[in-house]
């Protein structure tokens, strides 16, 4: 009965790890990706500066779109 | 249906991915949207922005973005005067929301403006009255023996 309830608090610790895991690598992959007619692309990663100065603007254009 | 909304709604039936597009002048006015007035005013608002913060980063120009997001990924793509900008679900396949919008510009821009103007009419050709300048004309040869 114990190693029951001992089982099923694990489980319950592992999956709020896994989610807590899972939205954080998914807030780390935000990214703005720029394309310039002389072909060059270029990349800006959370965290950056110049980066958060896009995804500010981004994230507003995705919130009005889903109302 | 105005080219624009029409560009549009072939844009949402051909690709799936796309879950909201709107057309935007460079000054931010909405041309066309797949979404009501107001929702449409605030992705127009936000992509401008948006394009403009990105255009700023280089010397160069810049003729498309994506931004990927936790819950989404934006796509604003310019041609020589208007921007389009859209929304997808996550992780979406950027070559070919990419390829889509473009061609949805590029049909903007070969459709026919919504009202054509008419062409002022010439006015008809007056009929010419005046006799020839030159006429050739039988002469009898003066007889010259007397």
């Amino acid at each position: 009965m114990r190693a029951g309830k001992a089982l099923a608090v694990g489980a319950a610790l592992g999956s709020a790890a896994g989610a807590i895991f899972l939205r954080r690598r998914a807030r780390s992959r935000d990214r703005v990706e720029l394309y310039y007619d002389d072909g060059t692309l270029v990349t800006l990663g959370k965290g950056e500066p110049q980066a958060e100065r896009l995804l500010a603007p981004a994230r507003e254009l995705l919130g009005a779109a889903r109302g | 249906m105005a080219p624009a909304a029409d560009a549009l709604a072939h844009l949402t039936e051909i690709s799936s991915q796309i879950d909201a597009a709107v057309v935007l002048d460079r000054e931010g006015t909405v041309v066309a949207a797949t979404v009501d007035d107001d929702r449409a005013g605030r992705m127009a608002g936000a992509a401008l922005e948006l394009f403009r913060r990105a255009d700023e980063q280089r010397e160069q120009e810049l003729v498309q973005l994506d931004a990927a997001l936790e819950g989404g990924s934006v796509f604003v793509v310019r041609d020589a005067d208007r921007l389009i900008a859209a929304t997808t679900r996550a992780e979406p396949t950027v070559g070919l929301v990419f390829y889509d919008l473009k061609s949805c510009l590029r049909s903007l821009g070969e459709a026919p403006p919504e009202k054509p103007k008419p062409k002022p009419k010439r006015a008809p050709a007056k009929r010419r009255t005046t006799t020839p300048r030159s006429r050739t004309t039988t002469r009898k040869k003066k007889d010259e023996s007397g």
